[in-house]
């Protein structure tokens, strides 16, 4: 998620399970969360916050099977078309041999693949600086922001006073 | 972390660590300054790495002639030394796939370091073919790109061309891997820093925030590669098992190559797991997130790991013999009894006798003897590939043509110099990056921590009740609720300034309730202050313990507290915790000062 310019009031909880309790007392309170920060994927948080599964593992699929092809095609004409050869009195177009190869191809084609989307889609890459709320958030503090025009100061922090947010804080992103 | 988990699991996080103090913890290598024993490593690393530059450079300006292999025996160290380095990488895939699908939580302890490892033992690997080859300025020809020798491709039908395909693959897909898990401990290291070096770690942290939609695609991603690094390591080390099981020599055209490899190469890659982490867990004081749980894990698969080779091995013999065929059978009788046959008793004694040690539990938690173990099991595995590569072809069907080979100074130096420059990446590694996986760790602190878990935990009750039964969690927000209400008439208007909000609801699962422990008979201020000081807070947390524990604790006391029995104090603990007082007195009653009658 990109956020610039906005005004976010966030509060700080010292434990995962705080954090989990606020973000259903949010939910029934229909407070529009920014977002959740934490320092490790805290489980059980994704159904609350109403995150959709990730996509990424299709986007796997489709690579692979772009890498499994260019290989499994590449081979084919080139063996075939393009410079036919005989080894080892074994015909031209010989798909055992191909396999190892184009195993490898697809394997590779998917994970560079993925791992090249995730860091698109999430905003990150080498030399990337991304505003982060408070430097705690990576070490031992979970963030829970609202955006300051959806929910009113006031409201938040009562909120977080009652949902025992250790800190409160406002910061322009 | 949301499943209640059981008490007699045991902890992987020793010391009761707080988040803070493993950020603290693990992140300390990289930022104090380095001490004298890293200088003196990395001095003789980089000495080592240099004689080891040097022989290659003598190689390649002189030709392979520098080396000692002749017209029978084409592929000598070199190859011995290829096989060997990529089998040890296979041990750090396992760890942060195969162990991540099966969910072994103690992999987060040693997955970070074991696949630097593979890395580096990869680009030490991928050395050996290069030089190989001869002419080293032309090693782009393996690659299959459109050029103008025809174009000229190579020949996908080779498994020597696999190999190229399968390692480079396993190279990218390790390293992209490694650095998934590093970018969020990065961004920890980068939260911390300041100044020259806050802007290089938020370089190499990737901007990483921390946010909830990000950390799901972090987690998704992690398994799906770990899902297809699964099969890639097997399928790697297979491949490599093809360049001789695809020939037509005696000895390695057997189809039990395969998988004799894959377990071969997860057993030596354990052992230089088990040799890194032991030296590396003692010179960064991590010994509380590399546990002995952990070593007795890694010596569990180093055990099952042998056997598999050893059967491998026996089998090769059988198959030999029940074959018929003459080539075969000599080739097996010349391994054992021909001119190397040190090298084949070498790799019997170090990879089928002496994993057998580590059926013993004591064996296997016992560190200097697990370090002498791996060190004996590098040098077994060496000679596995030495007897299959050298040995076998020495002496091949024409007896005009057998031959013997050393290898000469040079081979030597550059087999000695990738020690150089695998040593020299580590150090550098455990300088700059955490040697742990910070974020990992904090992951399962809940259900591995020592607090939580095993003889020393305090948490059980308040932390299970609170957290995890779901009736409770209701109760709370009704109680958040009431609270919320009694706030709302005092909202503050200032919402600019920074106001500590008091932890008005009891959400509480932060804080140890204490015991009187001296009800319990047998008791007194000093004990209670020892078992306080061991973690031993509440009278369940004693009911928990076994007397063996309690007497441990007690023996371990400076405060000279050796001489009481605690035989009865779980048994007095559970009724205190309950709150079963009168019957707690009816007990003490017919104890004799703590003691059974």
């Amino acid at each position: 998620m990109t956020i610039r310019d906005k005004k976010v009031i966030y509060g700080l909880y010292d434990d995962e399970q705080d954090l989990l309790k606020a973000v259903k007392a949010a939910n029934a309170d229909h407070l529009d969360i920014l977002d959740v920060f934490s320092p490790f994927p805290v489980h059980g948080l994704d159904p609350l916050l109403g995150l959709e599964e990730s996509r990424l593992h299709i986007a796997g699929f489709i690579y692979g099977a772009i890498g499994l092809l260019t290989a499994f095609l590449g081979m084919t004409w080139i063996f075939t078309k393009d410079w036919p050869i005989i080894f080892g009195g074994k015909p031209h177009w010989s798909v055992p041999a191909f396999i190892p190869i184009t195993f490898e191809t697809t394997v590779l084609f998917s994970s560079i693949g993925m791992v090249v989307t995730f860091y698109i889609i999430c905003g990150l890459g080498p030399g990337v600086t991304n505003p982060t709320l408070d430097d705690r958030i990576t070490d031992d503090k979970f963030a829970l922001a609202f955006d300051a025009k959806h929910v009113d100061n006031g409201v938040a922090e009562s909120f977080f006073a009652r949902t025992g947010a250790s800190e409160v804080n406002t910061k322009i992103l | 972390m949301s499943a209640p988990v059981s008490p007699i699991r045991t902890p992987l996080v020793e010391g009761h660590k707080s988040y803070h103090d493993i950020t603290n913890d693990l992140v300390a290598a990289t930022e104090r300054t380095p001490s004298a024993t890293w200088l003196v490593a990395f001095l003789i690393s980089v000495s080592v790495l240099t004689v080891g530059i040097l022989c290659i450079l003598w190689t390649i300006w002189h030709g392979i002639g520098t080396w000692n292999l002749n017209r029978t025996i084409g592929w000598g160290w070199d190859i011995t030394n290829f096989v060997w380095w990529i089998g040890i990488g296979h041990a750090g895939t396992l760890i942060s796939a195969i162990l991540l699908l099966f969910r072994q939580k103690w992999r987060t302890g040693v997955n970070r370091a074991a696949e630097a490892m593979t890395i580096f033992a990869v680009m030490c690997a991928g050395l050996f073919p290069l030089i190989h080859m001869g002419r080293i300025w032309m090693a782009m020809f393996i690659f299959p790109y459109p050029n103008t020798r025809g174009p000229l491709w190579p020949n996908f039908n080779s498994p020597l061309l696999w190999d190229v395909f399968a390692i480079s693959t396993y190279f990218t897909v390790s390293l992209l891997f490694w650095y998934l898990g590093l970018v969020p401990d990065f961004a920890t290291v980068r939260d911390r820093a300041k100044g020259f070096r806050r802007k290089v770690y938020n370089f190499l942290s990737f901007g990483w925030t921390g946010s909830a939609k990000h950390w799901q695609r972090w987690e998704y991603l992690s398994l799906v590669l770990a899902g297809i690094a699964t099969p890639l390591v097997l399928s790697v080390h297979t491949i490599v098992s093809f360049d001789f099981a695809t020939s037509v020599i005696p000895g390695w055209h057997t189809t039990i190559f395969p998988p004799y490899f894959v377990a071969g190469a997860i057993f030596s890659g354990f052992a230089m797991v088990q040799t890194l982490m032991i030296i590396t867990r003692k010179i960064l004081k991590i010994e509380e997130y590399i546990t002995v749980e952990h070593i007795e894990s890694m010596n569990k698969v180093i055990v099952a790991t042998g056997m598999i080779v050893g059967v491998a091995y026996l089998t090769e013999l059988f198959i030999s013999w029940y074959s018929g065929y003459i080539y075969e059978q000599f080739a097996f009788f010349n391994r054992a009894l021909g001119p190397y046959y040190w090298s084949y008793f070498g790799m019997m004694f170090c990879n089928v006798v002496s994993p057998l040690f580590f059926f013993s539990k004591k064996l296997r938690r016992n560190i200097p003897f697990t370090f002498f173990m791996s060190i004996l099991i590098n040098i077994g595995m060496w000679f596995e590939r030495f007897v299959i590569i050298a040995t076998t072809l020495a002496r091949d069907y024409l007896p005009s043509s057998w031959s013997f080979y050393v290898p000469s100074p040079i081979e030597i130096g550059i087999y000695v110099g990738t020690f150089g420059l695998f040593f020299t990446l580590y150090l550098l590694f455990i300088r700059v990056a955490p040697v742990v996986a910070i974020a990992e760790i904090k992951a399962i602190l809940k259900t591995s921590g020592d607090q939580y878990v095993g003889p020393n935990a305090i948490h059980h009750n308040d932390h299970d009740d609170h957290s995890h039964a779901p009736q409770r969690d209701e109760d709370d927000l009704q109680e958040v609720e009431k609270v919320s209400g009694a706030l709302k008439s005092h909202q503050s208007t200032d919402v600019k300034s920074t106001s500590q909000a008091t932890a008005a609801a009891s959400t509480g699962s932060a804080t140890v309730t204490q015991d009187d422990l001296t009800k319990i008979e047998g008791i007194g201020p000093v004990i209670q202050g020892v078992l306080k000081d061991a973690g031993i807070f509440t009278f369940v947390a004693i009911n928990k313990s076994s007397v063996e524990d309690l007497q441990r604790i007690l023996d371990n006391s400076e405060r000279n507290t050796g001489g009481n029995n605690p035989e009865s104090w779980p048994t007095q603990a559970k009724l205190a915790a309950e709150g079963l007082w009168d019957e707690l007195d009816q007990l003490k009653d017919k104890l004799d000062g703590g003691k059974f009658a």
